[in-house]
């Protein structure tokens, strides 16, 4: 059964309504379900982990807080506002365009594949959602996004096309670029799934980073346990559609009597190494 | 072989008057089948499913049509439509004519330009909350476009070699003049080989060009990985 935490406590000082609020989603692509009734709600600036064994949904998860994916049934709250419905003579419909843009700009995401834009400069890449969407001087959108870049350490790669860096560079770039727009919840799709081994710690150095700053609520999905441990308040283990396990990460990853998630921390730890 | 050469330099002028008309030709039904083809290429992304249906089908028609009974439908029975009917100049009726049978081919090729860009770019698009329009402008169709300009020259070329069929309706292309010409001195053997040597000269170095460009198109695709950009890493 979830549990609910005393984010307080851990947090310190925090505001009580949650900036995101899953209520009983269902999701089902064809025949196949894959949430069967998600419960789950993110604080403003909390750091969780969603780990499970593949096709138990976490991917789903955040694909539809960034409205990739539309839920077959129950609603996302955003900052107190419904995701995918909308208010329309008194009856809640079906969400168009501009009520999904009004909302997702709060709301950013790195992607397994880094989906940076191939015929942008890495500069570009960051700059171009800023001067377009946000409306930003050039000029400003460039100064940001140079500082930005810096963070990630590639303040040298600003002129260089993404074909021309390594993986993990691309994902920091692809860091950097959703971070310049300043989101309330930052959404990380198995960032280092794609990656070689090698590279893999310079892309969770700088979520690491991140996190350090505090404000950013993240939902992280990912198969790098230890790291999962290291950064999240709080551990999501999702099993066939359903939250199976949730608490801090010690009480996820060390104290659970869960029998699905122990079999899976167990093969994952053998299996990976990681 | 009787073949004469001060026939062919006095035919020669003659032909070469109607050089313009044909290039001219090709280019505006060529811009009507680029304009033309992007039209299909957005109705048959709108889902809906009577409209694709049936602009599939009137694709289909229009590619299994031969142009030439295009041509002479437009020239001559368009006309007598009720209602919607109306006469077109010769040279109108080859621009729309050929420029919209050559546009449901070219709308293929606009359409496999923009299945070239990955899942991934629209999603990313997405996520930084661009509009749909900023999405195809800023993002989809830089990279879908590029990669089709061989191909869409090569369409060119073929148009090019296509628009003799207007001669049928009486534009007066170098095929009509050297008709005229061959029919005024009995003769068609030196004019009919200058339009053959025209249309030489003119598309062999614009297959040449294209083909260089096509080249060039694959070194800067490797070079920049844009095809596998969004595939990622095979797990």
């Amino acid at each position: 059964m979830p549990q609910v935490m005393d984010k307080e406590v851990k947090q310190g000082v925090q505001q009580d309504e949650p900036i995101v609020k899953y209520e009983n989603i269902c999701k089902s692509f064809g025949d196949l379900e894959v949430l069967k009734g998600i419960d789950l709600d993110i604080m403003p600036g909390e750091k969780v982990a969603l780990i499970g064994p593949s096709g138990s949904g976490k991917t789903t998860i955040i694909r539809m807080l960034m409205t990739l994916e539309e839920p077959t049934s129950g609603n996302i709250i955003v900052n107190g506002k419904n995701l995918w419905k909308m208010n329309k003579n008194d009856h809640l419909v079906r969400a168009n365009d501009k009520h999904l843009r009004q909302i997702r700009g709060d709301i950013g995401m790195v992607f397994q594949h880094f989906n940076l834009f191939p015929h942008m400069t890495i500069l570009e890449n960051c700059t171009t959602a800023l001067i377009h969407v946000k409306k930003m001087e050039k000029k400003e959108a460039e100064e940001r996004s140079m500082k930005m870049l810096e963070k990630v350490g590639l303040g040298d790669k600003f002129d260089a096309y993404p074909s021309q860096l390594s993986g993990g560079q691309k994902q920091r770039v692809a860091m950097a670029r959703a971070l310049v727009m300043r989101p309330q919840v930052m959404l990380f799709d198995e960032v280092t799934s794609a990656l070689d081994p090698e590279l893999v710690g310079e892309v969770l150095e700088v979520i690491r980073d991140i996190a350090k700053d505090g404000e950013m609520a993240m939902i992280l999905v990912t198969h790098e346990m230890d790291f999962a441990q290291e950064i999240a308040d709080r551990v999501v283990f999702l099993d066939n559609g359903v939250i199976a396990e949730e608490g801090t990460p010690e009480e996820v990853l060390e104290k659970s009597n869960n029998e699905r998630l122990q079999s899976f921390l167990h093969r994952f730890r053998n299996g990976n190494g990681v | 072989m009787n073949w004469k050469w001060d026939m062919f330099f006095d035919a020669f002028p003659f032909v070469v008057q109607g050089l313009w008309i044909t290039i001219a030709l090709t280019f505006a039904s060529y811009l009507f089948a680029l304009l033309f083809g992007f039209m299909w290429t957005f109705l048959k992304r709108i889902p809906n499913k009577p409209l694709n249906w049936l602009v599939t089908w009137v694709m289909e028609f229009i590619r299994s049509t031969p142009p030439l009974v295009q041509l002479f439908f437009i020239f001559y029975a368009w006309p007598m439509v009720p209602g919607i009917g109306m006469t077109l100049s010769p040279f109108t009726s080859a621009i729309v004519g050929i420029g919209i049978h050559y546009s449901t081919y070219i709308s293929e090729v606009y359409r496999s330009g923009i299945e070239s860009v990955g899942k991934g770019q629209w999603e990313a698009s997405r996520a930084l909350n661009f509009t749909r329009w900023q999405t195809w402008r800023k993002v989809i169709l830089p990279q879908a476009l590029p990669p089709t300009i061989p191909m869409l020259g090569n369409y060119l070329i073929i148009m090019f070699k296509e628009v003799p069929l207007a001669s049928t309706i009486g534009v007066t292309g170098i095929l009509h003049m050297a008709n005229t010409y061959g029919a005024h001195h009995f003769r068609y053997l030196e004019a009919l080989t200058i339009v053959a040597i025209l249309f030489l000269v003119l598309s062999y170095p614009a297959a040449v060009l294209v083909r260089k460009l096509e080249e060039k198109m694959n070194r800067r695709f490797d070079k920049n990985e844009i095809l596998k950009e969004d595939k990622g890493v095979v797990m």
